[in-house]
């Protein structure tokens, strides 16, 4: 049965319910809904709730655990025979499952009986050629271990799809009939009900905690693998960056000190233009522009940070790395070879970054107490002087903040070097060269056709750590100072 | 006490309010500079916004154009018979076309070399195109039909200004002197420019035939994408919210679901492609490049924009409101849900508006789970296989054309960025629109 069917019937046994429940209780106190304890909707989303609730946490539950089962199962029961030199367990798998889709495939088109696709004793070529007639993409020939654990496959995956949709009617019945068995006039039908909306609440409130583990244990367990097949010296302290292409040749050198040097230069060239544009137009806003300038400019600055990241990439790429050659190229000063250079990703990165640098300062400027500047003025400094030396000083930690949220902005940017800094490891001091960086090199390490369990797909998740690490440091560190900060004047 | 001192500064020359002295010229100097620099900075962004938006203009539109021939002839069944006796029926066809085109030439009167190989390069081998229109339209063979059909992209770049005749090297695409026999035709109306519903409807095409790529297909993508984010992330996200901001104690687990939040917002987007990847995709086995896992990756990306936005809105509904509401006797629940809800809603609805418009134009996580470009192949065929089937968004379908090597391509790249654009407009016009339209000053 179709998942949908499923949660269809299940929100109709719950609307069912609802109405249900409501009827009943105004009959008990016959239609006079004073001598209820709570609200009659009450009741009724009483049923509803306990209808729903468990029968989709089983269902969820299920469909998480129940292809894990499968593919154990399955997997271990793949003779050791049958995995040929240079595969692995996992790939075997993968090829289990796409014969079984499409398995499903031709019989849902009818190029296959189900008792064909189920009997054991198929004739192989048969198999394959009729799944190449379902539109399947079979490699070569369907070996007969493959076979028979695809056929497995389907067979436990058929059986217990059956079993939960059958189970989740159940649980949805009884949570039916339990609660509408407690549709007394007297029963606290609102107090129960929100009682578990607020668990709703909570639930939906620990999904940031949940995300944060999925992110630290997706990294955590795949830089533990490629750790295992890589030496985590090698990583950290490695200074040359060559992965092999061939998927799995030892040759590889995945050291991460040219991919932090290019992140790092990039982030110093962005700030460098960042910084002093983005201060400086927020110390304009907020002490000199008037309320029309403001209104006009404020807003003007902040349609750059509403870009998305793919727009500068393609900025860079395009128009400012050919612009920066004809400066700086052949015909220029002969300091750049190619468009896409350190200068010409932390330039544009610069500019995306303007607009948060000075909203973040503008607020923190903000806040100094005006008691402060009129002090100032009382004493006779004149404006700029004042900001010098009175609002710089005391926005100082909060502005620190400000660039170091930028400085793990530049960190962890990804399209803009990706298609402004060039694709070379370096470790070079020349800002017109190419370099990459640890974003650049997540992407093209993952999109590559790299297996996943070779070193060189690894490499990215402990690239992944890494930037997780660094910028959630510069995050926590920054938000310490800003915090800080703001306490001091309120 | 408050004696005043008689100005004793008799000693300084010149002391006088009416004319400055060298220091006070110095400091107001300063004083100019300084804001001076202020006013650089502002203009210097905006000085950038100015380029980005020409460049993207001037780049982008071509992509909406394309460069079309009109040609009009009557082929009859007698020409047909003997095309279709060759062992080359689709070169006989272009014969007939190239024979009407020189026709139509001299006709006009224009004194231009003309020969069937420039004709190839300008237009192609539109043998194809015609025998299958008078194949579908047996009908129309012996009456005059006009054949709207493709120039080669070289042209194309020609028309709009891509290729100039000073950059343009000789090559079998396209010779200097072919440009006169453009021109020509240009001049007599047989080319010109017509809106290129291709880009706007069509899928993505392959490596060697940037004419045929289209955006269309990855706007579905995206579009099924923000439809999972919607779903997921505004009930989510305003769940959050009203625990966080009505009914959280002061505990250890609200600090965490604090702090948790807070760095969310700030971890790089492609550390969310990587926890799709691995959570999703190698984990849960959900099928890769589908809009669905899309979503839910950035479903979790802007979770903590939505929650950060939705508690501000929550916030300025004023204390008093909910006192009220307790007053008369509803609960807590209620107060939240009947009275301080609705009240936040247009805050919250803008909050969510401009989540959704950062989650549209993100690439990064996207690249990772495989929703790169090439897979737009074409429209899904229904509502399930919109959300399960592989296809791109607009961003990566963006990414995938400006990483190819040839430069027409860019073109495209600069056109999507057009649409996806506008979309983010519309978005955070409608936006701005229910801020100024529903905000209430407490």
């Amino acid at each position: 049965m179709p998942l949908i069917w499923l949660i269809v019937i299940v929100l109709a046994i719950a609307v069912a319910g609802y109405v249900l429940g409501r009827s009943r209780v105004m009959a008990a106190t016959g239609g006079d809904s004073r001598k209820l304890h709570s609200l009659p909707s009450y009741y009724g989303y009483n049923v509803a709730l306990k209808v729903v609730l468990p029968s989709f946490f089983l269902l969820l539950v299920w469909l998480l655990v129940q292809p894990v089962i499968v593919n154990g199962t399955v997997a271990a029961d793949i003779p050791q025979s049958a995995i040929p030199e240079g595969s692995s367990r996992d790939l075997i798998m993968s090829e289990v499952r796409r014969t079984a889709e499409g398995l499903d495939n031709a019989v849902a088109q009818g190029i296959m009986t189900e008792d064909f696709a189920t009997n054991a004793r198929s004739d192989l070529n048969d198999v394959t050629q009729r799944l190449k007639d379902a539109g399947q993409i079979v490699t070569a020939q369907v070996t007969q271990p493959i076979l028979q654990a695809a056929q497995r496959y389907r067979i436990m995956n058929d059986t217990g799809n059956l079993i939960l949709s059958l189970l989740v009617i159940l649980v949805a019945a009884a949570g039916a009939a339990w609660s509408l068995r407690e549709m007394r006039p007297e029963f606290r039908a609102r107090n129960v009900v929100e009682r578990v909306v607020k668990g709703v609440l909570v639930a939906a409130a620990s999904v940031a905690i949940l995300t944060t583990l999925g992110i630290v244990l997706s990294l955590v367990f795949n830089t533990i693998e490629f750790f295992r097949l890589y030496p985590a010296g090698d990583f950290f302290f490695g200074t040359a960056w060559s992965p092999s292409f061939t998927g799995r040749g030892g040759s590889s050198e995945l050291g991460v000190l040219p991919l932090l040097w290019g992140t790092f230069y990039i982030s110093i060239v962005a700030l460098l233009v960042a910084v002093p544009v983005g201060l400086f137009a927020a110390i304009y806003l907020s002490e000199y522009a008037s309320p029309r300038v403001r209104s006009f400019a404020k807003p003007m600055l902040e349609v750059l940070a509403g870009i998305p990241t793919i727009v500068y990439g393609l900025f860079a790429l395009l128009t400012v790395g050919p612009l920066l050659v004809a400066v700086f190229g052949k015909d220029g000063l002969g300091w750049m070879q190619a468009g896409t250079a350190v200068m010409t990703a932390g330039l544009v990165m610069g500019v995306m970054l303007i607009p948060f640098v000075s909203s973040l300062s503008d607020d923190i400027i903000n806040a100094v107490p005006q008691a402060m500047r009129d002090g100032s003025y009382g004493l006779g400094a004149t404006k700029s002087e004042t900001i010098r030396q009175v609002v710089l000083p005391a926005a100082l930690p909060g502005i620190v903040g400000a660039i170091l949220l930028a400085a793990s902005r530049a960190i962890g940017e990804t399209m803009i070097v990706v298609l402004g800094a060039g694709a070379a490891a370096r470790l070079s001091l020349n800002p017109f060269e190419a370099m990459t960086t640890v974003t650049a090199k997540i992407v093209s390490q993952l999109t590559g056709d790299a297996d996943f369990a070779s070193p060189e797909a690894l490499v990215a998740f402990a690239l992944g750590m890494t930037l997780f690490v660094i910028t959630l440091g510069l995050n926590i560190f920054a938000l310490y100072i800003v915090r800080k900060y703001r306490e001091q004047y309120e | 006490m408050t004696d005043v001192t008689p100005n004793a500064g008799g000693n300084r020359a010149g002391n006088s309010l009416a004319t400055q002295d060298a220091r006070t010229k110095r400091r107001n100097r300063a004083e100019a500079r300084f804001k001076a620099y202020g006013l650089t900075a502002i203009l210097v962004g905006i000085f950038f916004l100015v380029v980005l938006a020409v460049s993207i203009i001037r780049s982008g539109s071509p992509a909406f154009t394309r460069t079309v021939v009109d040609v009009e002839f009557a082929l009859s069944q007698a020409q047909i018979n003997e095309a279709e006796e060759q062992l080359f029926k689709t070169a006989a066809y272009a014969a007939f076309f190239t024979d009407a085109l020189k026709r139509q030439i001299d006709e006009s009167g224009m004194e231009v070399a003309v020969d069937e190989d420039a004709i190839e390069r300008i237009i192609g081998k539109p043998g194809s195109t015609i025998r299958e229109f008078f194949q579908a339209n047996p009908d129309r063979i012996g009456t005059p039909v006009t054949f709207e059909l493709a120039a080669s992209s070289r042209v194309d770049g020609y028309f709009n200004g891509r290729v100039t005749r000073e950059s343009m090297q000789d090559s079998r695409f396209l010779m200097a002197g072919d440009l006169d026999l453009v021109d020509a035709l240009a001049e007599a109306g047989v080319i010109r420019s017509s809106i290129n519903w291709t880009f706007i409807t069509g899928a993505d095409s392959g490596v060697d035939n940037p004419g045929a790529a289209g955006i269309g297909a990855s706007v579905v993508g995206s579009f099924f994408m923000m439809l999972v984010v919607l779903v997921l992330s505004l009930p989510i996200g305003v769940a959050a919210s009203i625990y966080l901001e009505e009914f959280a104690p002061r505990n250890r687990f609200t600090d965490l679901i604090e702090v948790n939040i807070s760095n969310l917002a700030a971890v790089p987007s492609i550390v969310f492609g990587i926890l799709g990847l691995a959570i999703f995709i190698q984990f849960a086995h959900l099928p890769q490049s589908a809009p669905l896992v899309g979503g839910l990756v950035l479903t979790l990306m802007t979770l903590p924009t939505i929650i950060i936005s939705t508690r501000a809105s929550l916030r300025a509904v004023p204390p008093s409101i909910r006192d009220a509401a307790l007053g008369v006797g509803a609960s807590k629940m209620q107060s939240v849900f009947h009275h301080v809800l609705p009240l936040a809603m247009p805050g919250i609805l803008t909050g969510t508006i401009i989540g959704l418009a950062q989650a549209l134009g993100e690439t990064a996580p996207l690249l990772l789970i495989g929703m790169v470009g090439f897979v737009a192949r074409g429209y899904p065929d229904g509502i399930v296989s919109g959300f399960m089937d592989p296809n791109s968004a607009m961003p990566a379908q963006i990414y995938t054309w400006a990483a190819r090597a040839d430069a027409s391509f860019y073109e495209k790249a600069w056109g999507g960025i057009i649409v996806l654009l506008v979309f983010l407009l519309t978005m955070n016009i409608i936006a701005i629109i229910l801020r100024r339209r529903f905000e209430r000053r407490w």
